[in-house]
């Protein structure tokens, strides 16, 4: 089979392309929009702001989600900031500066066009979650506060101290709750999408559980957008919710939509180091906090188990300011991540030791208390602060901070056109669980500005856009595609809940999986470590399928049940995963590969043979993925070596 | 260190419930509550018994989603703690420790440890909420707001929607839960054109749901994770009847 990949870019002048494209688009004539039913499934930042703007214009809209509201999606969780170029504080940003950057930050592997149009659609954003009453922190005389933000040179950050995120996902769901209430959204909490409905090669509807009483429905719809988020979770230990899960863009995946760079996954620096075996999650400390702290390890290893504060000046190694001059503490999030494991790697790393390693490495306040005052620093990181001695009894104002890199965010993703659909007719993917706009590494503060971006300003457009050129229509319940796409999700429940030789919980199995990649598909990658982890991985998946105990019935509350169906479908992605590292014989952005580094270990692209966006075609159970190259086109950026130094 | 559990079992939300007891062993200081509970079911799993059902999910403290009363105290003994942020080094080794469900007649037990906390939504829905339609905003800075007005409204919308309030409260109130999202949205200039509706609607539908009124017992700030102050009930208290007045 082959696949063309249509990115339906338009052309012509980058800045005139969005605007153009959306004067060439269909329109539903507002009285028909009632009669065409939409599903959106997820309702975080791009899910949430979707189902709100599409019920505003007058769609039936049905929502989904797996938490117990809408509320608790995992972007609530997001610290930092979001990206808008206002230039609100007149240091030379502009929507072609924030592009430019956004494009160099992903290591110049992601599309111009969507790149510039999110840049340009971030100051509306902005402008909308203030109209919602998102409380961004101010200036005395009122105006909107800015900071800069992982590795900009220029203050384009806007925050609600460390709870950015939140702020803006609770104005999500109060836009999403305003039209709950006013009827156009049908909203479904509590219910996992476990498959996609497909009729004649479009996306028609879902298949659901609902998790409180096991109820196995089909839902349809004129089409279907997937806002799931992303798939950091198939590591075990990340810095995801431990709820967040592939499975909805998997099933996707399997019924034809290409799934995009799923190597590209984001390592975060400042991420608190893991404890002990038991660990469930880690936590993030936004990286804010590198404005103000400062990076160091001991310069000898025989130092790592010494007392901070008993380390001279001379004993410490502030590496990221010694090997980057220019950007210190501020380089990108890749770069300082592989920083800190070579300095523990070294031997140098600090804090308890796990399985064997030190993982750490300090982050200090002391200077920036020292000239600012702790009551500065307090206004600005308090939260984080209490939240790092909560988890580790350690009071950051008097001690330095350990920190260490964890999986944060995954820039692949399900492949997607200008118009954010799949490669499924009627199906689109926005935010994280798209692949579009963040290249191989994305920049600090630009997620939440790409959901939003999605959900509030495109999606709208491009969803009408698609339901111009099709009828409304109406499945009923024996349609033959409904009928076996329940039972297919009932088999596989009743295959989970039957294992013929059980005696292993899920986690057991997702822990052994998220290992396996860690070490292998991690931080850095090499060829021998990926062909052994292709190894290890299919065996995995067999045991699992024979091994996996999965306790009481399908039809009741079962969390044990909710999270075997997860891991299951992360055993398949994290075998794509290693695939694709091992296919992209290159370094870039986040995917560090150890045999394409240059000699002081920066990454090393190989834009003749690789630029492309890798969309890979399932391949069946047991056949191998098939590779479909989008070719990167750069007319208005040239793609120049990243340097940091 | 060695501990005993006494957990709130329920099969559903129609079922009879009662307190189990169970054992864990090598619990260590730097484990979460939360991470002490999926040992318990880890080895309840393995032995094909049935696990403890609770909500979770960020663990870092801002979803809202966990929810456990923990010797009697919603989120725990530590202040200003949600129950996934609660780490074992605040219990000691052979304590007993009673872990239950939110009891609000307005949250029904759903199983086990999980509660219903739809009724904290339908509030919302009622009017947490400014009308402002996509697309339709002026740009940021043209309404200045005073930092000190910008900052109480953030510490009020910081409110993360557990529901710890109404399970502390002898009267099942959600007012503090309400009067953080009328505090938030009535300090913004934004938020002041529909602000008398706001509160008389979303009052309206707490007592629907079948929450009670407050009456000053401050039980609900001390148990809040954000640690949002009553006199955000005060302040409603106070739209309620200039509302009224203006009516």
């Amino acid at each position: 089979m082959t696949i063309e990949l249509h990115a339906g870019e338009p052309t012509g002048a980058l800045e005139n392309r969005w605007t153009r494209h959306r004067f060439d688009m269909g329109l539903v004539n507002p009285a028909n929009r009632r009669k065409y039913t939409l599903i959106v499934v997820g309702t975080g930042l791009a899910g949430g702001s979707a189902a709100a703007s599409l019920g505003e214009l007058g769609y039936h809209v049905k929502s989904f989600c797996f938490q117990d509201s809408p509320r608790r999606a995992h972007s609530i969780a997001a610290q930092g900031g979001i990206n808008a170029a206002k230039n609100y504080q007149n240091d030379g940003d502009s929507i072609w500066r924030l592009f430019y950057d956004t494009i160099k930050g992903g290591d110049f592997r992601s599309r111009e066009s969507n790149v510039y149009r999110l840049a340009e659609i971030s100051g509306n954003i902005i402008d909308q979650a203030v109209a919602q009453g998102v409380p961004f922190a101010r200036e005395y005389g009122g105006l909107l506060a800015n900071r800069s933000f992982g590795g900009a040179q220029v203050s384009r950050t806007f925050y609600a101290r460390g709870q950015t995120g939140q702020q803006l996902l609770l104005g999500a769901y109060q836009a999403l709750n305003r039209q709950i209430a006013a009827g156009t959204v049908e909203m479904h909490p509590r219910t996992e999408m476990l498959d996609l409905i497909l009729v004649d090669g479009r996306a028609r509807g879902i298949v659901t559980r609902n998790l409180v009483d096991g109820r196995i429905e089909a839902h349809t719809a004129d089409c279907v957008v997937l806002c799931t988020g992303g798939y950091g979770n198939a590591y075990y230990l990340s810095t995801n919710a431990k709820g967040c899960n592939a499975s909805a863009v998997w099933r996707a995946h399997r019924h034809g939509a290409l799934f995009a760079n799923p190597c590209f996954t984001q390592i975060h620096p400042t991420c608190i180091p893991q404890s002990g075996t038991y660990q469930s999650k880690l936590t993030l400390m936004s990286e804010s906090l590198r404005n103000d702290g400062r990076v160091w390890a001991p310069l000898q290893a025989e130092d790592s188990q010494r007392n901070p504060a008993e380390l001279a000046e001379s004993q410490r190694d502030y590496f990221l300011e010694r090997r980057y001059p220019a950007f210190g503490n501020l380089v990108p999030r890749d770069i300082a991540s592989r920083a800190a494991k070579e300095a523990c790697d070294e031997g140098r790393g600090v804090g308890p030791e796990v399985n064997g390693r030190r993982l750490g490495v300090y982050l200090d306040f002391s200077e920036a208390i020292g000239q600012q005052g702790e009551a500065a620093i307090r206004e600005r990181y308090g939260n984080l602060f209490e939240m790092y001695e909560r988890i580790t009894g350690e009071n950051p104002y008097d001690t330095p901070m350990r920190i260490y890199p964890a999986i944060h965010y995954t820039m692949g993703g399900l492949w997607v056109d200008y118009d954010l659909m799949t490669t499924i007719d009627g199906l689109f993917a926005a935010g994280e669980c798209n692949y579009s706009d963040h290249g191989a590494n994305r920049l600090g503060a630009s997620a939440l500005m790409q959901g939003l971006a999605d959900g509030y300003f495109i999606l709208p457009c491009s969803v009408g856009n698609y339901l111009a050129r099709h009828e409304p229509e109406h499945l009923t319940a024996e349609h033959p595609a409904l009928r076996d796409a329940v039972s297919a999700v009932r088999s596989r429940i009743t295959r989970l809940l039957n294992a013929p030789d059980a005696r292993h919980s899920p986690e057991y199995f997702h822990r052994l999986l998220g290992h396996i990649l860690w070490d292998h598909c991690g931080m850095s990658r090499d060829p021998e470590g990926l062909k052994q982890a292709l190894q290890q991985l299919p065996a995995l998946r067999e045991r699992f399928w024979r091994e996996v105990r999965v306790t009481g019935g399908g039809e009741e509350f079962n969390q044990t049940l909710e999270r075997a169906g997860r891991v299951a479908d992360f055993l398949e992605l994290g075998e794509l995963m290693c695939v694709d590292a091992l296919e992209r014989n290159e370094s870039c952005g986040s995917h560090a590969r150890t045999d394409h580094l240059t000699e002081d270990g920066e990454v090393r692209r190989d834009d003749d043979n690789y630029s492309y966006v890798a969309a890979w075609e399932y391949g069946g159970a047991d056949g191998a993925p098939r590779l479909h190259k989008e070719q990167l086109h750069f007319e208005f950026v040239h793609p120049s070596v990243r340097s940091y130094k | 260190m060695k501990l005993r559990l006494r957990i709130w079992k329920q099969p559903d939300r129609d079922a009879e419930g009662r307190f189990e007891a169970y054992e864990v062993v090598d619990v260590t200081p730097d484990m979460s509550f939360l991470e002490m509970l999926d040992d318990l079911n880890e080895g309840l799993i393995t032995a094909a018994r049935d696990p403890v059902a609770f909500d979770h999910d960020c663990r870092e403290g801002i979803c809202g989603a966990c929810s456990l009363v923990i010797n009697g105290i919603p989120h725990g003994p530590q202040q200003a703690t949600t129950t996934c942020q609660l780490y074992m080094r605040e219990f000691a080794d052979g304590d007993e420790i009673w872990i239950e469900p939110w009891r609000v007649g307005a949250f029904p037990v759903l199983r086990d440890l999980v509660v219903d906390r739809s009724a904290l939504d339908r509030i919302m829905q009622a009017g947490g909420f400014i009308s402002a339609h996509t697309g339709a905003a002026p740009d940021g800075n043209t309404l200045p707001v005073p930092k000190d007005d910008a900052d109480q409204a953030f510490a009020a919308a910081a409110c993360i929607g557990c529901g710890a309030c109404a399970a502390a409260c002898p009267n099942a109130s959600a007012s503090l839960f309400v009067a953080a999202k009328i505090v938030h949205l009535g300090l913004l200039p934004q938020g002041r054109p529909e602000r008398d509706a706001r509160v008389r609607t979303m009052l309206a539908q707490m007592d629907a749901e079948g929450f009670g009124y407050c009456s000053n017992h401050r039980e609900c700030e001390a148990v809040c994770p954000k640690v949002i102050g009553i006199d955000r009930i005060a302040r409603m208290n106070r739209d309620l009847y200039l509302s009224l007045l203006r009516r």
